[in-house]
Parts: structure tokens; C-alpha cells; sequence
């Protein structure tokens, strides 16, 4: 009796959820069957529709075939250089969010509290403040239009996050851990190496699938000071769509976007609870 | 002077220094780096927004000239106008489609794991790639108005992206779709913290589901709403990637925010001083939401520690 009278309540919801759940899904499926038909088809039709003959050259012709301005290299390169920034910003931020995190929380200095307080306002200053300064440091340092000038800039702008990701993971670690193991004669680094680091691999998964998803998809930076090849992939999907408002290939295109999202995508596939776990804990502080 | 220290009974004391040195470097080098840089930077745009500075920055003083140039030119009234509406719009839908989405996330359905990652993926992929599929997919002549006219619907319209007064809504629902996810996350985890035997109680009272939300589950979460509130806000203030792939600010200037307009006087037309003038604005705008938030939180903070 009452399993019935509540049936149709729970259809309703798995109705709206549903339904909801669809939408959303939408833009993903209309970009993975668009990677799948050739130009012709999608020009014939609309953007969505199912592949008649799937066409897998277009993943071909956009990871090393397509030009973008004069080079026709396809996505590849441009592939690299996020990788090329991505990773080392990522591992470089989130070792030195981990120390800078151990020295706030446990280690204890003069000044800490207020020194930890100007790091985590990075996180609420818009880019656009830093910008100018940035283009003259890079300028200045022979960095401009370098992948190094990026690294250094995610680098020391992830510091804000990564510390306070960090630094509210210690906190909770008992502070007479450390006193007991400075009694026992142990360092800044012995401690760190032997006490914290072996606590730490949650939050440092944590942080670097945050970091790494970051800086993947920044794209201000990337457009502002890099060109042509020395562009991430972001800067260079942006170009590329331009460049191909003349001769619609959309099919190619919709399998560049597919490439360029996938590393990110993965990650969120692989460790989304991580990812999740990241964004409330820059959310709620 | 070093002479003095050498001589001086406690060399230790210099040995001292140089064995803790690598440990004074691992801890200053990097902070020092992350907060002299914040604070230089943001006092270096405010400095050149207020010099003539154009091509390159110069020295001198034109006192408020730049932002009195930014305020009255019409690219930032429009953007400030835009603003305003996606800001607003943006915040109340997508924060209530979370809530809708925790709410009914939160009826022990099946397959929840399932449809919570569905909600949350789009906040891992660029806006840049978001950007891009929502453009095809509200193009009239590529998108889902071509799809309608060729199953036989013609006079079917839905052109916003390239009408000037409704293309702003297109990035509202770019933006909507890109976020809730983010909202239902924080509510869901704090309808999961509600208090059990708070709940009970008002079982026990007699209430229904409804009121059950209503009267104890809902005000509850007014703590994570204003959080939710602010953090959707600040995403606002600075949406530049979203824009610049799904209208590139257009048609004209109708999607024109101040992140554009920033990027747009800085690069494109090449007034330093103008554009950190419109970075500083950009700035005020969101301290006039942060502030009073910072002191909300420290009141509650107090709250707490004194309860």
C-alpha cells in the first residue's frame, strides 16, 4: 500500500533528474558525434545529428594535419605545450604549497598568520590585476613567449591555493607530534620528510588534480603572453576556431575540442571525488 | 663585522645560522614570493592606472583621467550594464538549479553517484571548450534552430546569440550550465549534514516532506547559500574565457563584462593606463561583495567561538 501511494512522487523525480541529466550531457554528445561526421554531413544538417559513416580521419587531421595560421602541425603541438607547462607547474606548486602549508600550520613563525592571509588573497584577486605587471616582468626577464614564463607564472600564483589547501590539512595533525620530534633533535626537513609528507598523499592528490585541472584550462595567461607556437592548447582552440570561420570544419574541430578537453575529462573520471573534495575545500575554507 | 661574531665566544651561534639556513630559505623564498608579488602587482596596476601610461608604461600623474575615460566611455557602461544582468540572472538560476538538483539528489534515488558526476563535469573541462560547443549549439544557422527548421518547423526561432538585446542570456545559460553542478555540491553536502534528531523531532511533530524543507531542512543551509552566493558572484565579476569563446563580447558590443574590456584597452588598443584603470574597477566591484562578506564570516566566526 504505501510502496504504491509513493510511486509516483519517486517517477516525478527520477523524471526530473533525468531529463535534467540529458541537458547537460548534451553539449559532451554533441561534440563527440560531431568529431565523428565529416564536414560535409554536418553542413548538409545541423551541429546535431548522428554520424552516417563515421569519420575517425577527422581525430587524424586535427591531432597533426589542421592549420592553424600558417603552420599546419594540427593540435599537437599545442597539446605539448600545455603538458609542457601543465605538469611541471602542477609538481612545482604543490611541493612548495606542502612545505609553505607545514611551515603556516605546524612549524610556527613570526608572522605567520598574517604572511599565510596575503598568500591566500591570491585567491580572490582577479587575474586582470596582475596582468600588466606580469607582461613586464616576463618582458624584462626574456620570458615573454616562453612555456618557462608560464610555468613560473602558474607556479607562484598556484602557491595560493595549494598552500591553503594544504595548510588546512595539517592543521588538524597535532601539533605535539612536532614538538616531540623537535625534543628528539629532529629539523624543519626531518620532519617534514619523515612526519609529513607520509600524512600528506590525500591532500597532495587533492591539490594536484586541482592544480593540474587549473592550469590546463587556463586560457588568459596563455593568450595574453604567448603566440603562434608557443601557445597552450586553450590559446590555440580559440585561434583555431577563428582561423576555420571561413571554411567551416566542423567535424575536425569538434574532434581538436574533444583532444584538447580529454586530459582533463580523464582525471575528472579517474579521481572525481578528489576534484570534488578540491573545489569545496577552496570553497568553504 | 664578521670578525666580531667570529671572535665573539658563541661561533656556534654562526654555525647555527648557516645549518638553519635552508630551512629559513624553504620557508620564506616561497611565501615571500606568493604575497610580495600580490601586493607589488596590485599596487603597480594601481600605479599605472594612474599615469598617461599608453604603449609602454610611463612615469607621471593624470590623477582619476583614466577611470573618468573608462567610467563614461560606453564599452564599460555597456559592460557594466552586463554585468549587473548576468550577474544577477547568473547567480539565482544557477543556485537554485542546484538546489532543486541536491533536493532531489537527496531523495536516496538510485544511480546518484552517477548523476552527481553528470551535474559536476562541466566545472572540470575549459570554459574555452564550453565556450565553443554552446556557440555551435545556439548558432541559428548551425544549432539547435537548424536542427527545428530541418525537422520541418520554419518559423521555429531561437537566434539570442546573434540578436544584440538577448545574446547576454546565452552566456547566463552557458554560465548555468558550467556551475549549478558547484552549488548542488555545497547544498547536498550540507543537507547530508542536517541534524539527525533535528529531523526526528519534526517527524515526530507530524511534518511532511514539504514543510520538513521548508520550516527545518532549508533554513539550515542559509550559511552555504551565501557562500555559494559570493564565490558565483566573483566567478561573475571575472568571466572572461566564457565569453571570449562563446560571443567574443559580440554581436558589437552587446556581451561586452569588464574582464573584456580590461583585456581589450591593455592588448588590443594599447592604453596601459587606461586598462589598469578598468582592472582597478574590476577590483572595487568585487571588494563591494567580498567586504561585506569577510565581515559576515568574522561575525560568525565570533558567533561560534563565544556560543
Amino acid at each position: 500500500m504505501r510502496e504504491r501511494t509513493l510511486a509516483p512522487s519517486r517517477i516525478l523525480i527520477y523524471l526530473v533528474v533525468s531529463l535534467i541529466a540529458v541537458a547537460w550531457l548534451a553539449p559532451l554528445a554533441v561534440v563527440v558525434l560531431n568529431s565523428l561526421r565529416s564536414n560535409e554531413e554536418i553542413a548538409q544538417g545541423s551541429m546535431i545529428g548522428w554520424p552516417q559513416h563515421l569519420a575517425w580521419s577527422n581525430y587524424a587531421v586535427a591531432w597533426s594535419g589542421f592549420c592553424v595560421a600558417e603552420t599546419c602541425a594540427g593540435i599537437r603541438p599545442y597539446m605539448l605545450n600545455s603538458a609542457l607547462v601543465t605538469i611541471p607547474a602542477t609538481i612545482f606548486s604543490t611541493l612548495l604549497g606542502a612545505v609553505a602549508g607545514y611551515a603556516v600550520s605546524l612549524w610556527r613563525f613570526r608572522g605567520d598568520s598574517w604572511i599565510y592571509g596575503i598568500v591566500t588573497l591570491g585567491i580572490f584577486l582577479p587575474q586582470q590585476m596582475r596582468l600588466l605587471p606580469w607582461t613586464i616582468v616576463l618582458r624584462d626577464t626574456g620570458l615573454m613567449n616562453t612555456l618557462t614564463g608560464l610555468v613560473l607564472i602558474h607556479t607562484i600564483q598556484g602557491l595560493s591555493f595549494t598552500t591553503l589547501f594544504c595548510r588546512n590539512y595539517y592543521v588538524a595533525i597535532p601539533q605535539e607530534l612536532i614538538r616531540a620530534a623537535r625534543i628528539d633533535g629532529a629539523g624543519f626537513f626531518r620532519i617534514f620528510w619523515r612526519i609529513i609528507l607520509p600524512l600528506s598523499p590525500p591532500i597532495l592528490v587533492v591539490t594536484v588534480i586541482w592544480q593540474f585541472t587549473h592550469i590546463w584550462n587556463e586560457f588568459l595567461y596563455g593568450v595574453t603572453f604567448t603566440t603562434g607556437q608557443q601557445q597552450p592548447v586553450t590559446a590555440a582552440l580559440i585561434a583555431l576556431s577563428a582561423a576555420v570561420a571561413d571554411i567551416p570544419q566542423h567535424g575536425v574541430q569538434s574532434a581538436a575540442v574533444m583532444i584538447a578537453a580529454l586530459p582533463t575529462l580523464l582525471i575528472y573520471l579517474i579521481g572525481g571525488k578528489y576534484f570534488v573534495r578540491g573545489l569545496t575545500a577552496g570553497a568553504v575554507k | 663585522m664578521t670578525l666580531a661574531v667570529s671572535t665573539r665566544p658563541g661561533p656556534p651561534a654562526a654555525s647555527d645560522m648557516v645549518r638553519r639556513l635552508p630551512e629559513v630559505l624553504a620557508i620564506w623564498v616561497p611565501l615571500l614570493l606568493s604575497a610580495a608579488h600580490l601586493i607589488a602587482f596590485s599596487l603597480w596596476t594601481i600605479w599605472i592606472s594612474f599615469t598617461p601610461s599608453t604603449l609602454v608604461p610611463v612615469t607621471g600623474w593624470v590623477g582619476l583621467r583614466n577611470y573618468t575615460a573608462v567610467a563614461a566611455s560606453r564599452n564599460w557602461q555597456i559592460a557594466l550594464d552586463n554585468l549587473l544582468l548576468f550577474g544577477s540572472t547568473f547567480v539565482l538560476l544557477s543556485l537554485a538549479t542546484g538546489l532543486i538538483l541536491a533536493i532531489l539528489l537527496d531523495q536516496r534515488i538510485r544511480g546518484e553517484n552517477l548523476l552527481r558526476s553528470i551535474f559536476l563535469y562541466p566545472l572540470a573541462v575549459s570554459f574555452v571548450v564550453t565556450g565553443t560547443v554552446w556557440s555551435w549549439l545556439l548558432n541559428p544557422g548551425l544549432g539547435i534552430q537548424k536542427l527545428v527548421h530541418d525537422l520541418g518547423w520554419t518559423s521555429f526561432r531561437f537566434d539570442w546569440l546573434i540578436d544584440r538585446d538577448m545574446a547576454i542570456w546565452t552566456i547566463v545559460i552557458a554560465a548555468i550550465w558550467q556551475s549549478s553542478g558547484f552549488a548542488m555540491a555545497l547544498f547536498l553536502a550540507g543537507l547530508r549534514s542536517v541534524d539527525a534528531d533535528l529531523i526526528k523531532a519534526a517527524q515526530i511533530d507530524g511534518a511532511g516532506p514539504i514543510r520538513m524543507y521548508r520550516r527545518v531542512i532549508l533554513p539550515t543551509l542559509w550559511p552555504i547559500t551565501i557562500t555559494v552566493i559570493v564565490i558565483q558572484l566573483q566567478f561573475a565579476i571575472s568571466t572572461f574565457d566564457l565569453v571570449r569563446a562563446l560571443t567574443n563580447g559580440g554581436p558589437g558590443i552587446a556581451t561586452q563584462l569588464p574582464a573584456l574590456v580590461v583585456y581589450d584597452l591593455m592588448f588590443q588598443r594599447s592604453l596601459l593606463g587606461r586598462g589598469a584603470a578598468a582592472a582597478v574597477l574590476m577590483l572595487l566591484i568585487l571588494l563591494a561583495v567580498l567586504l561585506p562578506y569577510w565581515a559576515w564570516r568574522y561575525v560568525q566566526r565570533r558567533r561560534a567561538i563565544h556560543a
